[in-house]
């Protein structure tokens, strides 16, 4: 036991003895929450327009007016139809609108710049519903659950905690165990008495226990600052992300076992864990439009789990039972990946 | 006497650049990632990354179980975007199917819904925003022009025509997101090529202490610090290249603007990186400080430059904010020359501040280098 205690107290004195990479890891969640809380938004806002009038009358004043009001829009003043294609290309207007008096009342023609067709589909979208604003109102009425304000952060904040925690546990464990290797401390470690796996968890501890930090700071910001939906689900929340932790130092733990350099430590947590965290986990696009065989491909990534189960909990605030798929495949994945990672360890010449 | 001493300078570039090349061939995992990153970006990048809104899963809890209410479903289930899931009497069933994410979103249509139309009811999940949002109004489109139309034909009018606006799709007639990322993910591969791996490429020098044994030598930092960017440059532009040759065999994205000012962009955004990842590699000391502060800057300049979701999008401040972020200017470049054939002239105040702080960055990594410490 005693021998347990100082390997991590060494391991936390390392940890300690560089501040930057402490503060780094603890501010970075931080800067990101904000980033997404307050910057990014995936909704599409400030729509730049501008309008081309062949005969200025009543209604195309009216009009005009409409898109000068309209939060949505960020109204660009008059252009001549010449100017339109000038002024798209050098990224001065998302969309034209051309008013023209024909014979059966106001003839109007949308020119959008499709370059980035979801901009040009909410444009389209939003103009038409300026333009026809003049009839009967749709006799509909639109309410949002879960996220009335349409916050992309509600979105992105299970995303956010999915990426930190590969970040900090996969790619600093793994790091720092191959640093130890190529430093040639580990052979040191392991010819001495102390056991494998005791080694093992003194390098696992401190990250844990730092992971633990991030996530209390993340849940603080998160119902305070970012004003998530307070829930009764928050045990849940812990619970399963102390899950997620454990399975990435697993992650950490094996990459350090496959590879002999730091640079190929990094290389591999980042290309192998990082990018489908990114990309294929539905943190920001969605599994949904992938193309089938990428969505068979994004089972076997546990962040899909982990972000949909958190989206599940966090936002949509259903109990344990919705999430008891997501639950019980992460576990799996834990016990899998740390069985095979002590494995291999132990099994190192 | 200058001109042999920058002859000196050229020749000790020559033996540093064979060094580095040998290096490089020696550990197989940098050349290794150099063929597999730009395809593996270019590849499966393009596919993922959509927000396309096209299958929103509707539930309609239907109370009127009337004739007008299936015209309503049938209308919907026909247009491109909606897809009718299930169709139920009860509120809860409807609720479940948008719990488990079969639906996205629940019409509820009245009892009195033909005598006595009132107001349809859309319940929509918010967690997707974006789905969300453009669910909704596709579906209280497909509704109110199914009412409209019958309620017209109920007075005996000819089917509610409502005159159609046309639209138009500048550059991109097809509406293609993914034309829309190509271009840009090749700056990823630029900020990955150019900017982590000679950063890490220095740091490790560093930790191992070559870089000492380097430092006490006569050679020049600056000839030092070229010869470990030199062969990332050329590396940064054949994966440009190959970029742009994926995108073009695998998705058929074709450059409308001129490959002059697709060239000169990368260059100054190679330039640009690879200053950046110098200076911070100059104020480092570990590889785990250099990649943290390294993936900390590039996770802010993804995300602010505009690459998953608009600029126009952001509050004022954050909008302020992106003017110093370097890859916006390399990514609108980027777009606007491949899908709108824009010239350096439509382009001139994003090519001068991408000038700029490619000149800035390089500085600070000569001012930050040191021989010794």
């Amino acid at each position: 036991m005693n021998t347990f205690l100082s390997l991590i107290k060494k391991e936390s004195l390392s940890i300690l003895r560089d501040p930057r990479t402490m503060l780094i890891n603890m501010v970075m969640p931080v800067i990101l929450l904000v980033l997404f809380g307050f910057a990014i938004s995936t909704e599409v806002r400030n729509v730049r327009v501008a309008a081309v009038v062949v005969q200025h009358n009543d209604t195309t004043r009216t009009i005009l007016e409409r898109f000068r009001t309209n939060p949505y829009f960020d109204f660009k003043g008059l252009a001549t139809s010449a100017q339109i294609d000038p002024l798209m290309r050098g990224g001065k207007i998302d969309a034209a609108v051309v008013l023209r008096q024909g014979g059966a009342g106001l003839e109007s023609q949308i020119i959008v710049d499709a370059s980035n067709s979801v901009i040009s589909q909410s444009a389209v979208s939003y103009i038409r519903s300026v333009l026809s604003q003049g009839g009967a109102s749709l006799p509909v009425t639109i309410r949002t659950l879960y996220n009335p304000e349409l916050k992309s952060s509600y979105n992105f904040v299970p995303g956010i905690m999915g990426m930190i925690f590969i970040l900090v546990c996969a790619i600093m464990t793994s790091v720092s165990i191959v640093s130890e290797k190529e430093n040639g401390t580990m052979d040191l470690l392991l010819v001495s008495p102390v056991r494998p796996i005791t080694i093992i968890l003194g390098k696992l501890i401190p990250y844990f226990v730092l992971s633990c930090m991030i996530l209390s700071i993340m849940l603080t910001m998160g119902y305070t600052v970012l004003g998530l939906p307070h829930t009764t689900q928050i045990v849940h929340i812990i619970w399963i992300t102390l899950v997620y932790v454990v399975l990435s130092l697993s992650i950490g733990l094996l990459v350090s076992t496959v590879v002999q350099t730091q640079v190929s430590a990094l290389v591999m947590s980042a290309m192998m864990f990082m990018v489908p965290v990114l990309m294929f986990s539905g943190m920001i696009y969605p599994v949904d439009n992938m193309p089938q065989p990428l969505q068979w491909f994004s089972c076997i990534v546990p962040a899909r789990w982990y972000i949909s189960a958190i989206r599940k909990l966090m936002i949509q605030q259903l109990p344990l039972g919705a999430v008891a798929r997501e639950a019980a495949i992460l576990c799996g994945m834990t016990v899998l990946l740390l069985t095979v990672a002590i494995k291999k360890f132990k099994s190192k010449p | 006497m200058k001109l042999s001493s920058l002859r000196n300078n050229l020749r000790v570039l020559r033996a540093l650049l064979v060094k580095e090349v040998l290096l490089m061939r020696r550990d197989p995992m940098v050349p290794r990632i150099m063929i597999m990153m730009p395809v593996a970006v270019m590849l499966l990048m393009p596919l993922v990354a959509s927000f396309d809104v096209k299958r929103v899963g509707v539930a309609v809890v239907d109370n009127s179980n009337s004739l007008l209410a299936r015209r309503i479903v049938a209308d919907m289930s026909a247009s491109e975007w909606l897809v009718v899931d299930t169709v139920t009497p009860s509120y809860q069933v409807a609720m479940n199917a948008l719990e488990t994410g079969d639906a996205d979103l629940i019409m509820t249509l009245p009892a009195e819904l033909e005598t006595h139309p009132g107001k349809l009811d859309i319940a929509t999940n918010g967690v997707n925003a974006i789905k969300g949002s453009l669910g909704a109004q596709y579906a209280a489109q497909s509704a109110a022009m199914t009412i409209r139309g019958w309620q017209a034909q109920q007075r005996g009018e000819p089917g509610g025509v409502t005159p159609e606006i046309s639209v138009i799709n500048m550059y991109n007639a097809t509406q293609n997101y993914r034309f829309f990322m190509i271009p840009a993910l090749l700056g990823i591969l630029l900020i990955m090529i150019c900017g982590n791996l000679p950063a890490l490429n220095l740091v490790s020098e560093k930790e191992r202490g070559t870089i000492e044994a380097m430092n006490v030598t006569p050679v020049g930092k600056f000839t030092f610090v070229l010869s470990k960017l030199i062969p990332f440059w050329v590396a940064g532009i054949l994966i440009s290249a190959v970029g742009i040759l994926i995108g073009w065999l695998v998705y058929g994205i074709t450059l409308e603007g001129s490959l002059w000012e697709v060239l000169l962009v990368t260059i100054l955004f190679c330039l640009l990186m690879s200053g950046f990842g110098v200076t911070v590699a100059n104020r480092s000391s570990t590889m785990m400080q250099c990649i943290l502060v390294m993936f900390a800057i590039i996770m802010i300049f993804q995300l602010m430059g505009g690459l998953f979701t608009p600029i126009g999008s952001m509050p004022e401040w954050a909008q302020a904010i992106t003017y110093a972020v370097p890859t916006r200017y390399y990514i609108d470049i980027m777009r606007g020359v491949f899908l709108k054939g824009s010239t350096v002239s439509d382009l001139a105040f994003e090519f001068i501040m991408l000038t700029a702080l490619a000149l800035l960055l390089c500085l600070m990594a000569a001012l930050t280098y040191r021989k010794k410490s």
